[in-house]
């Protein structure tokens, strides 16, 4: 294994064939097509399947379809193809069958742009489609974990029959820096609930159709048990810098990139502060936010969105410290000092609070 | 009292097809699901590959349809089948794989699913029960609802001037060079329903050949939804469907040469 000058789509796609994947459904879309290009070529080769489907929703219900037989399938897509996904990942959320999509996302909404945004975040970590459902998403911040992360994907997919979603933007797709491509994995075998023909056996059914209510509330409850094991035991974040922090930034992929800057430029006036990367969006890191709220005086979001994860941070925090927010729509990337800025200004509203509380207890002592 | 001899009196010629199950079905008493079922389930039996076939159901009445065959099945999101079907036959090449799917289903929600799998050659088997009508969501008009029908939703008739003419679905993807055989049928009487499981047949067939998709359409009746008794529903079909979407092969593909099947 050698480091290698890899485009991020390139390398998800890549680590996807390496991950055992067997069958590729996709369909033209910027920021990501060079990920379906290099499956239209490496599929093939390897004798497995790819298929150039006639919209996204077509694409995710082959996904569906090749899942239910029970292979390692994936599609890729931009954010208005992955608003067209959203019935099938609810049928499959319903039937939990395991699959992997990867949602490069660009700017929105509606046909938006295709520069790099995190504007699909509530979309993709509340639901985005009808019922209660919930998908493992993961969120890379370079083009070694788009490689890691893809791999992850596919082994939390199958190991909790859901599907994982590798949430990206055009940044990540697009951006070409070294990384480490994994080796070849051997193809896994086919479970024993996967369609494959009846032969020496009872015949499988993939289906979500539960028509009594009793009965569909039952396997509800199923998934939320499974959902709660997922809780439990697959959280995964990154903690930088917070050992002394005062002001705590929460932030997730290319964001939180640009957000090591921030934090090392005002380390370097001084200002003590950290950044908690979620790299699990669902399930989110709960108990790190909450102990690092603790800890802190304030904390800053930084979003390429309106302001979306901070709805899970304030939700998670309960007030405990302040907690602001700083993004950037339309695919603009926020730059290194505009995030140093919002901090600056965090900190300082913080040490003004501070100073204010203090005062009243001097007098009384 | 007399007493009937306890050996066999009769050899059996007309028994349960193993390809379906001993489940009840929910179609209303004198809809042709039930024999367009049976007529598949025989073929299926006819040609031994009853653990080699995965059927994908599809959304409106025949959404249960998984429960009746004994084989593999997955449930597709509405219109989707033909697309959920590909992923399951690209990962079951050696499989006989087919989907059962109405005409609000095919016709409508999942015309683009259904024309590019057509595109595609998909080798699966499109079994496409036309009674043009929504069925299961209590009669709505469909894509192939006929000229002046009246439905839940064309309360007057269908006009043809606001709602165009009935979708001739076989005609159509005949027209598609990833077909390999199209053919209409109709269940309203015996001569036709023994033609409709010739022409079932001869699509398995062709999925075996792998030579593209093939689909059977079958006129079916809807005496609930029509507001016609079985019997009457079955003379509609003849004296009004079949008129409109007439029978026969649109497409068939090229005789086997002499001496290939041995």
């Amino acid at each position: 294994m050698s480091t290698e000058l890899l485009k991020g789509n390139v390398a998800f796609a890549e680590a996807a064939v390496r991950a055992g994947c067997e069958a590729y459904f996709g369909y033209p879309i910027t920021p990501q097509t060079e990920a379906l290009e290099h499956m239209a070529k490496r599929m093939p080769e390897l004798g497995r399947v790819f298929v150039q489907a006639e919209s996204e929703v077509a694409a995710i219900n082959m996904v569906y379809g090749a899942a239910a037989a029970g292979v390692r399938t994936m599609t890729s897509s931009s954010s208005p193809g992955v608003s067209l996904m959203m019935e099938g990942l609810s049928y499959m959320a319903g039937s939990e069958v395991p699959a992997v999509l990867v949602d490069v996302m660009r700017g929105g909404p509606g046909l938006g742009n295709i520069a790099p945004a995190q504007g699909d975040y509530l979309q993709i970590v509340k639901g985005g489609g009808h019922g209660d459902y919930k998908m493992i998403v993961l969120a890379p911040a370079n083009v070694q974990e788009m490689i890691d992360l893809t791999l992850l994907a596919f082994d939390l997919a199958d190991r909790y029959r859901i599907v994982s979603v590798l949430l990206a933007d055009g940044s990540l797709g697009q951006m070409m820096e070294g990384a480490t491509l994994p080796p070849m994995r051997p193809l896994a075998e086919r479970p024993a609930w996967a369609l494959s023909g009846a032969r020496d056996r009872d015949t499988n059914l993939v289906s979500s159709i539960h028509l009594d209510p009793e009965e569909l509330a039952r396997f509800n409850d199923h998934l939320q048990a499974k959902y709660a094991e997922i809780e439990a035991n697959e959280v995964r974040f990154e903690e930088h810098r917070l050992d002394d922090a005062r002001v705590g930034v929460v932030a997730f992929g290319t964001a939180a990139r640009v957000a090591k800057t921030a934090i090392a430029t005002v380390r370097d006036e001084g200002v003590a502060a950290g950044l908690l990367r979620p790299i699990t969006l669902w399930p989110y890191p709960e108990a790190a936010l909450r102990d690092l709220a603790e800890r802190v005086d304030a904390l800053l979001v930084v979003e390429m969105n309106a302001g979306q994860m901070v709805e899970d941070v304030r939700r998670v925090v309960e007030g405990r410290v302040p907690v602001r927010f700083f993004g950037r729509t339309g695919g603009v990337m926020p730059m290194p000092e505009e995030i140093a800025d919002a901090i600056r200004e965090v900190a300082g509203a913080s040490a003004a609070a501070g100073a204010q509380q203090a005062q009243p207890q001097e007098v009384n002592a | 009292m007399t007493v009937l001899a306890a050996e066999p009196l009769l050899t059996p010629v007309y028994e349960y097809p193993e390809s379906l199950t001993h489940v009840p079905t929910h179609y209303c008493p004198g809809c042709t699901h039930g024999v367009a079922h049976r007529l598949i389930a025989e073929v299926i039996d006819e040609m031994g590959i009853r653990q080699d076939t995965i059927g994908v159901a599809s959304v409106g009445c025949s959404v249960f349809s998984y429960r009746y065959f004994a084989t593999d099945f997955a449930q597709a999101a509405h219109g989707r089948a033909p697309a959920m079907a590909t992923g399951v036959k690209r990962a079951n090449p050696d499989k006989f794989v087919f989907t059962y799917q109405g005409d609000g289903d095919l016709a409508s929600i999942g015309a683009a699913e259904i024309l590019h799998a057509a595109v595609r050659g998909e080798n699966i088997t499109v079994f496409f029960v036309n009674n043009a009508i929504y069925g299961m969501t209590g009669g709505q008009m469909a894509p192939t609802t006929l000229p002046f029908q009246r439905t839940s939703s064309s309360p007057d008739g269908r006009d043809p001037a606001t709602t165009g003419a009935p979708l001739r679905m076989s005609e159509l993807l005949a027209q598609v060079d990833g077909t390999a055989y199209i053919a209409r049928r109709s269940l309203h009487d015996v001569v036709q329903i023994r033609r409709a499981k010739k022409a079932i047949r001869r699509a398995l067939e062709v999925q075996r050949q792998g030579i593209g998709l093939s689909m059977v359409e079958l006129l079916s009746s809807c005496p609930t939804n029509w507001g016609l008794a079985p019997d009457a529903a079955l003379k509609f079909i003849r004296d009004e469907m079949v008129p409109v979407f007439p029978l026969g092969d649109f497409k068939v593909p090229p005789e086997p040469e002499a001496g290939a099947q041995a």
